[in-house]
């Protein structure tokens, strides 16, 4: 059977690790089913095979246990990348990340520096049962001191965790799961723009979809349906949430005069509220509407049967941008008078 | 510990004995409707008609066997490896799978079956069971709990913590360990080195036991007589049943990566219901031959019935009111979710 076209996104993050194993003595990959399983996304597929156990290794099922050790060997001289098997498995481990991985550095000056990377499959769209859907990163972007990314692009998948494991901050690293089969022409191993820096990714003039992770293709697709209607719209993918260097997303406004920000989050208290109070404070003067915010609704993620409900999709986007107040849009008349 | 052996025969035991006939009859017959409705959930799962399952084939004796020794007012605190016990428990065991059909997160009303949702997060309801019969007794009610978990979960601080509260607090709650000897594709070496997973429970101050999971009769006496002595004010107890997990982790698991074919051939050798069928013909409590082949038939005629009623009422497609997403996050509809609520009915006319 002829392979795929391209590379997939977990195709790339698998590369990704191995590439970093390789290159670096001191880059350890362990967590729960990494070893023989290679990860139940198969991520870490075939890893333990090439470096043997001493590199890969399947832990104890216990993620504070996980993170914790994790810390212990940073401060040592590793540089371990730790998987946490979904989102919702993420959170026993809540107190290690948030009281010392994010600030062992603050804590003692910049003495003790946490090079870990946890990677944390995120995101609904797979079909599954609760706790395995949750978009968890407003949790850690809220937390100074933790670097958040997310890929949008198996090319981005491969470069930004390459970068990851190479930091010397934390490195929360949410891997869009329903996109793991995503596919792209690309060669590995790559290297994209550094992952601190967004990106545009469709240029675009009447209006700007700030997005990121799972929600690049779909504000893709949105774009490429507006274009037939012959509506203009810029992507910008913002891939490292935290810290973040909005650059990018205010000029792009500026340019365009009109912003939706687009996650798969609830929109309540989400890291678009940040991303929109931004682009307010920034840009108010060159907006021709409000910044409106699409995401999945404010309720617990719903049962696979009802998922499609809650997570935004291309047509979800393009009501929004329709509500962008087009109407009030001024217009030169031809002889020097501006009209509504 | 160990009451009957795997070739079906009585073990003698200097503390324990063995339940009498008609309870073993009634775990047998229980545990035939388990493994049917493990294969029927398998079956399903594979059509695609449920989003996943996690069957229990082969942990039939653990999970019969624990839940069987419950008293009417008692809870149970299941995962979701536990869809057996919830059936011998008593739930409707249509509404067992609305978690796995994807329909909902929890298909009944737990206060009516004294039964807690499946519980996903590993290790954490344990400490639910904690609380909620030091509430009970706070009521001056006689309610004890069983709260089960994987030899996997017992790795989780969350474990720990509930293991901790029960036993400081003394409340009434047996921990039913199923060591089925993997946690997806980690096997239980790797988890933990305590010499056995009831050797935990020293640690506590609560007693452990280790037992023969797979043989019934042990798991219900050893689980009835922990209840008992927790109730009494005895303290919490670890029950160790020591089984086998024979299918895949789920049916998306792919286990030829992690275990050799041989080891599951080794346990089904040591099927919980070939064991407790020997002993029931061997010593004749259904009677004489005939009589024991008959009632053998009609267990099995009543298990095929509940599985075919599981196929059949899982058959359609159940109309979902995507509306209801918004009713039950809150004790009453907040103006937030009534907003949202329309928005999401316009977008549903628009398409
Ligand atoms: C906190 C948490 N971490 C990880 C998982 C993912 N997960 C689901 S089942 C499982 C293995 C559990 O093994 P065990 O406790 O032995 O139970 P079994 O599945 O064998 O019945 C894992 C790692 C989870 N559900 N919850
Ligand atoms: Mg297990």
């Amino acid at each position: 059977m002829a392979a795929a076209p391209g590379v997939s996104m977990g195709e790339a993050l698998n590369r990704a690790l191995h590439d970093a194993i390789e290159q670096d003595p001191d880059v350890l990959v362990y967590g729960e089913d990494v070893g023989p399983l290679g990860g139940v996304f198969r991520i870490t597929d075939g890893l333990i095979g090439e470096f043997g156990p001493e590199r890969v290794f399947d832990s104890p099922l216990a993620e504070a246990g996980i993170v914790g050790t994790a810390i212990g060997m940073a401060m040592y001289g590793l540089r371990p990348v730790v998987e946490m098997q979904f989102d919702a498995f993420a959170y026993p481990a809540f107190e290690q990340v948030v009281s010392h991985l994010a600030k062992m550095r603050n804590r003692t000056r910049g003495a003790v520096a946490l090079p870990v990377v946890l990677r944390v499959p995120y995101g609904g769209g797979i079909g599954g049962v609760e706790h395995h859907s949750d978009s968890s990163e407003a949790y850690y972007t809220h937390t100074p001191g933790l670097r958040v990314v997310t890929p949008g692009t198996p090319a981005d998948a491969y470069s930004m965790l390459r970068e990851a494991v190479e930091c010397d901050d934390p490195v929360v690293f949410l891997e869009p799961k329903r996109r793991y089969w995503s596919r792209q022409e690309v060669d590995l191993p790559v290297r994209t723009e550094p992952m601190a820096t967004p990106v545009v990714r469709r240029p675009g003039t009447d209006a700007t979809l700030v997005t990121y992770g799972p929600m690049v293709e779909t504000a893709l697709e949105a774009a490429e349906t507006a274009a037939a209607e012959g509506r203009s719209l810029e992507v910008v993918d913002v891939r490292q949430l935290a810290p973040l260097d909005d650059g990018v997303v205010t000029a792009s406004v500026r340019r365009t005069g009109r912003a939706v920000v687009v996650h798969e989050a609830s929109v309540f208290g989400g890291y678009g509220a940040e991303l929109a109070a931004r682009i307010g404070e920034r840009c108010f003067h060159y907006l021709e509407a409000p910044v409106l915010r699409v995401g999945g609704l404010d309720v617990p993620y719903p049962p696979p049967k009802l998922e499609h409900h809650h997570l935004p999709d291309a047509n979800r986007v393009l009501a929004a941008v329709d509500r962008l107040q087009w109407e009030s849009e001024w217009t030169d008349d031809g002889e020097g008078r501006v009209r509504p | 510990m160990r009451l009957v052996d795997r070739h079906g025969r009585r073990v003698g035991h200097s503390s324990f004995t063995a339940p009498d006939p008609a309870r073993l009859v009634e775990l047998h017959r229980a545990m035939l409707i388990g493994r049917r409705f493990n294969q029927q959930a398998g079956t399903l799962a594979r059509q695609g008609r449920l989003a996943v399952y996690p069957s229990s084939t082969g942990q039939e004796a653990a999970q019969v066997g624990g839940v069987l020794a419950l008293s009417d007012q008692d809870w149970l605190f299941p995962t979701y490896r536990d869809s057996v016990a919830l059936v011998a428990h008593g739930v409707d065991p249509v509404r067992t799978l609305t978690l796995f059909r994807g329909d909902w997160h929890c298909g009944y009303d737990p206060h009516r079956y004294r039964c807690a949702p499946q519980c996903t997060p590993l290790a954490t309801n344990a400490s639910h069971a904690v609380g909620l019969t030091y509430a009970a007794r706070r009521k001056g009610r006689d309610v004890a709990a069983l709260a089960m978990m994987g030899d996997g979960a017992t790795s989780e601080g969350d474990a720990h913590e509930a293991y901790n509260f029960a036993a400081v607090w003394n409340t009434p709650v047996v921990f039913l360990v199923q060591n089925n000897h993997w946690a997806i594709s980690v096997p239980l070496h790797r988890q933990t080195a305590a010499p056995t997973l009831a050797h935990k429970a020293v640690g506590y101050g609560m007693k452990g036991y280790h037992v023969d999971g797979n043989d019934a009769a042990a798991v219900y006496a050893v689980v009835s007589h922990a209840l008992a002595e927790a109730r009494a004010g005895g303290g919490p107890a670890i029950v160790e049943a020591v089984t086998y997990r024979v299918d895949p982790h789920t049916n998306a698991d792919a286990p030829q990566r992690y275990r050799d074919p041989a080891e599951v051939e080794h346990w089904k050798e040591r099927d919980p219901l070939i064991r407790s069928e020997r002993l029931i013909r061997d010593e004749g409590l259904l009677g004489d031959a005939e009589e024991t082949e008959r009632a053998l038939a009609a267990f099995g005629a009543e298990a095929d019935a509940i599985a075919d009623t599981v196929r059949e009422r899982l058959a359609g497609a159940e109309e979902l009111d995507p509306r209801s997403l918004f009713t039950d996050v809150y004790a009453t509809v907040p103006p937030l979710l009534e907003q949202e609520r329309a928005v999401l009915a316009d977008e549903l006319r628009e398409v």
